[in-house]
Parts: structure tokens; sequence; C-alpha cells
């Protein structure tokens, strides 16, 4: 028997499998180290980095909900000169691809990620985040307006030699109309979804459970609407899309890549079984050889509508 | 520091006061590289609900494979855990954070308020383990005489001085824990407190330490998804206001109580 042919092609990125894991749940690689084995991934997105570093918000930050959990995060990183030179000798030898997920408050800061990313050796891609909902300026504006989202994709392409995914938002009423601003942008992929904006309230003292008030929903109970989200920007362009957003298990890698995903990437399941991913390229290799498909590529897209 | 996620098999389940458990489990890699002070995720549920796993702090290890966790019904997750029975299968992570450090200290005095004390008990073994063990106190809070169930006596049976405070009156000292410093450490001594519980209680006794000039270690908790720093949701304010936040599962959750702002 042949070992099952997983590599896929996110433009002119050529993954060893479709799985990756996403910004902000992953670290930098190493925090996984212990419970995974990094080069059997296709890649890891690191966590999400600025020009200078970001103290994120005030505690709690994190509030578990039904199946989910609540993030106000607010991008702490430690910023492009420390990640460049404190992260990226490790990464560089993790044997997968590393793929930088970069966020700024205005297009030059954008443009300036790209440019200084595109010049350190080990990168293979970036991952603009234009989607963020924890900073008040900048991040969620880019995001949800398809001609921001043209102009911060095009700015990042025009002074990056990296081929360019946009991570998008799902706070907003059209999210193909994004993924067509990204596309026209020059982006070689579109990531969705970023989590959902929600809430809760302690009801004992009337206040809210996350100190930025509101946040991010992730986790098992966004999956439907991510997946919903998937099929329908993979319809709505012509370059590959990369399905995130409460994949857990094998079975819910393979619904975003029947549903048209070309790549998944795994979040907040991180958290709850450090294993995740890796026991999701092994669930997608078995599920291959259990069904005598010759290459990941005959499930890509294989909807069947009714 | 070695992590391990292990599928640990419960070995015991004890209910010591209504809503205070004792979980006995054999994993093996985490007894064996388990420090006091540190901490274990532990995945309450298969499921969906509770989703994220639930840190407790380990109570102690018991020879070279088991690990005991002495934890409270406060959520799902808890209440989840406290349904457990012997034979059944839990999936654990860790030995999470950095411990309590004793490097030379030659007398030590151990504050626990509460589920605070579940750390110390792991941490008085350990010192008394050493042939010559320096001097050591104990001293337990809690509400009311049956928060505290059995565990004073499970401090006295290893032989160290232990004093008692309750809120209400019930058991020991009428009052706080931390009051109990003055009454009972000799100034004269250059003491290591470290302390464990809720954070007026923690913040009380650091505050002593510091006008004593005593070195003071403290325990802290935070809500956390991950438990091994790649959530960054267990942000806690260090001294230096303005710095960067730190974060209770790989900063600590033993810090040195001048590192921490006490808000």
């Amino acid at each position: 028997m042949t070992t099952p042919d997983l590599r896929v092609s996110i433009g002119s990125l050529f993954l060893k499998n479709p799985v990756l894991t996403a910004s902000g749940t992953f670290g930098y690689g190493k925090e996984f180290a212990p419970y995974v084995n990094l080069h059997y991934l296709g890649g890891v997105v690191v966590k999400g980095i600025s020009l200078a570093p970001r103290r994120g918000n005030p505690p709690p930050r994190i509030v578990e909900t039904a199946s989910g959990m609540l993030n106000a995060i607010g991008l702490e990183n430690v910023g492009l000169d420390r990640f460049i030179s404190e992260k990226m000798p490790y990464l560089r030898e993790i044997g997968t691809r590393v793929i930088v997920n970069i966020l700024g408050d205005s297009l030059e800061e954008y443009q300036t990620l790209g440019r200084r990313l595109s010049e350190v050796e080990g990168i293979s891609a970036l991952e603009v985040n234009i989607s963020c909902p924890n900073v008040k300026k900048g991040g969620v504006a880019f995001g949800t307006d398809p001609a921001m989202a043209e102009a911060v994709t095009r700015a990042v392409c025009a002074h990056s030699t990296l081929p360019v995914i946009v991570k998008l938002s799902p706070n907003v009423s059209d999210i193909a109309q994004i993924a067509r601003g990204a596309e026209a942008g020059g982006a070689q992929a579109v990531s969705l979804i970023n989590t959902l904006l929600g809430m809760a309230i302690d009801v004992r003292s009337r206040r809210p459970r996350l100190a930025n008030i509101v946040g991010g929903l992730s986790g098992p109970a966004i999956k439907p609407i991510a997946l919903r989200m998937v099929w329908q920007v993979a319809q709505a362009v012509k370059i590959p899309v990369i399905g995130i957003g409460g994949i857990t298990t094998t079975e819910d890698a393979l619904e975003f890549l029947l549903a048209g995903a070309t790549a998944i990437e795994v979040g907040t399941a991180n958290f709850v079984n450090p294993r995740a991913s890796q026991e999701i390229v092994e669930g997608l290799g078995r599920y291959l050889t259990d069904n005598r498909l010759s290459g990941i590529s005959e499930v890509i897209g294989g909807l069947i509508l009714p | 520091m070695n992590k391990y996620e292990e599928q640990a098999e419960v070995l015991r389940q004890e209910q010591l006061m209504p809503e205070i458990f004792r979980l006995t489990l054999r994993a093996p890699e985490i007894a064996a590289n388990a420090r006091p002070g540190q901490f274990v995720m532990v995945q309450t549920s298969p499921g969906y609900d509770p989703l994220l796993r639930r840190p407790l702090s380990i109570h102690q290890t018991i020879g070279h494979d088991q690990v005991q966790l002495l934890y409270k019904v406060v959520g799902k997750g808890t209440r989840l855990l406290a349904t457990m029975t012997a034979g059944q299968q839990l999936n654990l992570t860790g030995p999470l954070g950095h411990g309590f450090e004793l490097a030379a200290s030659k007398a030590i005095c151990l504050v626990g308020g509460g589920m605070g004390i579940a750390p110390l008990y792991f941490l008085a073994r350990e010192i008394l383990r050493n042939t010559c063990p320096p001097k050591c106190v104990v001293l337990l809070g809690a509400r009311t005489a049956a928060e505290l169930g059995p565990l004073p006596g499970n401090f006295m049976d290893l032989g160290v001085t232990t004093h008692l405070a309750t809120d209400d009156g019930s058991l020991g000292h009428h009052g706080f824990v931390a009051e109990l410093l003055l009454q009972h450490l000799d100034p004269e001594l250059k003491w290591t407190v470290c302390a464990c519980g809720p954070h007026p209680m923690m913040k009380a006794v650091a505050g002593q330490c510091r006008k004593q000039g005593w070195e003071c270690q403290v325990s802290l908790e935070a809500t956390m998804a991950c438990g091994i720093g790649a959530c960054l949701g267990c942000a806690v304010p260090q001294a230096e206001l303005s710095g960067p936040y730190l974060h209770v599962c790989k900063d600590g959750p033993v810090f040195k109580a001048e590192e921490v702002a006490w808000l």
C-alpha cells in the first residue's frame, strides 16, 4: 500500500499536509513541542506579530462558554524585533512551514511588517490579520470593508516577497465580499474565520466576565457558522481557502475540506488536546486509506449537493 | 522542564468534606517529574462540556507513579471530576509551571488558605525529606473548621508545627491566617514564607513579609485555557505596572511576592 498523499498547495506555498495551527492558539511552536512532532504538521501559524510589542488587555481575558470560549487577549505579543531574534531561530528548525500572522494599526505598519519579514530566513508565508475584534482602531476596520481589505492586502503584497494569506473576520454582513477584496488586492489565499464577537455576564456581580467587556468566541460552538462561511467564500473566490473555526477532530477537518477548503487550521482544540493537530494529520491519512483515495485533493471541494 | 500528556487511571476518590475531594491517580510520568507548587491540567469531560481543562495544583506525589489532587467542587468541571471512580481514565497534562524554590532557606513558613492548602502539603513533605530539615511552621486558615476537615491533622502527622485560624473562630485563632505570622514566627530568623490561598490573604502575607524583610513566595491562580503559555489568558499585572503582564501558567504559578502587583 502506498502512503496517502496529503500534499496541498496554497498558491505558491506547498504543504506536506493541509493541517496548520491557528494563530494565537499555538504560541510560537515551542510550547507544543512536548506534545506534538511539529514536523508532522503542514505548518505552524505563529501568534500575531505587531511592529512594537503589545501588552494586551487587562485580565480577566478568557471565559469558558457552552462548547467554546471567549477571549480578549488583546494581541499581546513580543513585537517584530524580538520575534525575529528570539523565536525564529527555533522555528527555523522545526521541519515544517512557518507562517507568520501579522497585525497593524495602519497600512504603513502592515507594509513594514511585510518587508521586514520577507528578509527573514525560514518564513514560508504571511497571514495578514485584518480581523481581530479586540483592538479599538485599525484591525477591525480593515476587515469589515472590502475596499479596505483590498488596500491592506495590496500594501502587504507590494512590500513582501512572501505568499500572502488574508485572515477574515466573520463579524461582517457578507464575508464573501471581503474575500473578493482580498483576492483583488493580490492575496494568494484567504483564511477564515477568526473569532465571532461575543459576551458573557456574571449575573451575581452584574459585571461582564471579560475586562474588555466583549471578546472573540472560538471552539466547537462556532464550527457550523465557520463551515457555512468557508463554503460561501470558496464559491466566491478563485484563490484557495483555508478553513478555521472549531476544528477539533479529523471529521471536522474533513467537513471543511469537503466544503471547499484547501487546508485547515486547528485553533482552540490545541488548548483542550495539545496533540489535536497531529492527530488530525494522522486521521486524514487513515481516512484516505480507508476510503481508497489516492490523495486529499479527491476530498477538497467534494461536497455533494442535493 | 519535561511536560507530559498522560491517560491517568483513577485509583481513589475520597470525599473529605461535603464539597472537597481528594483524587489519587496513576500518572507515572507526571509523578516522576513533579515539583511542589506545579500543577496539572485535567480534562474533566471527554466531550465539549466543559470544553477546557481545569488547572489543579498537585497535592502530593505518592511513590514513583501516583499523583494526588485536592479540589473543591466549584463548577461544572470539578463536579464532573467528583463523579470519577476507581478504574476510570482521566487525561492530564503536566507537570506545568514553576514551583516553590527553597534552595538555602533555614526557616520556612507555609501559609495556606482554603484550597490554597493543596500544594503546601507536597511542599511540606519535600522540606521534611531533607536529611537536615530546616525549621518549618505551617499556618492554615479557612472560613470555618469544617472547611479544613482532616487537613490540619495531615500536616501534624508529618510532625510539623501547625497553627490554625478560622474566620468564624470555630477552630484555632479567630481571624485571618495572615495574623498568625507575627504571633508564631520568631522575628530574629530569616524566614522564607510560601503562601497559597485567596488573593486578600496572600496580599496580607506579602505585606507582612515585606515589613519584616522576609522572603515571600506566592502561588497564584488564574483562569487559563492551555496551561502551557499559548493562550495568554492567565495574565496578572506585575509590580512594575507599565511592564508586560506575567502569565500564571509559565512565569508562575509561584512568584516572588515582590514581582506581583498587589492591587
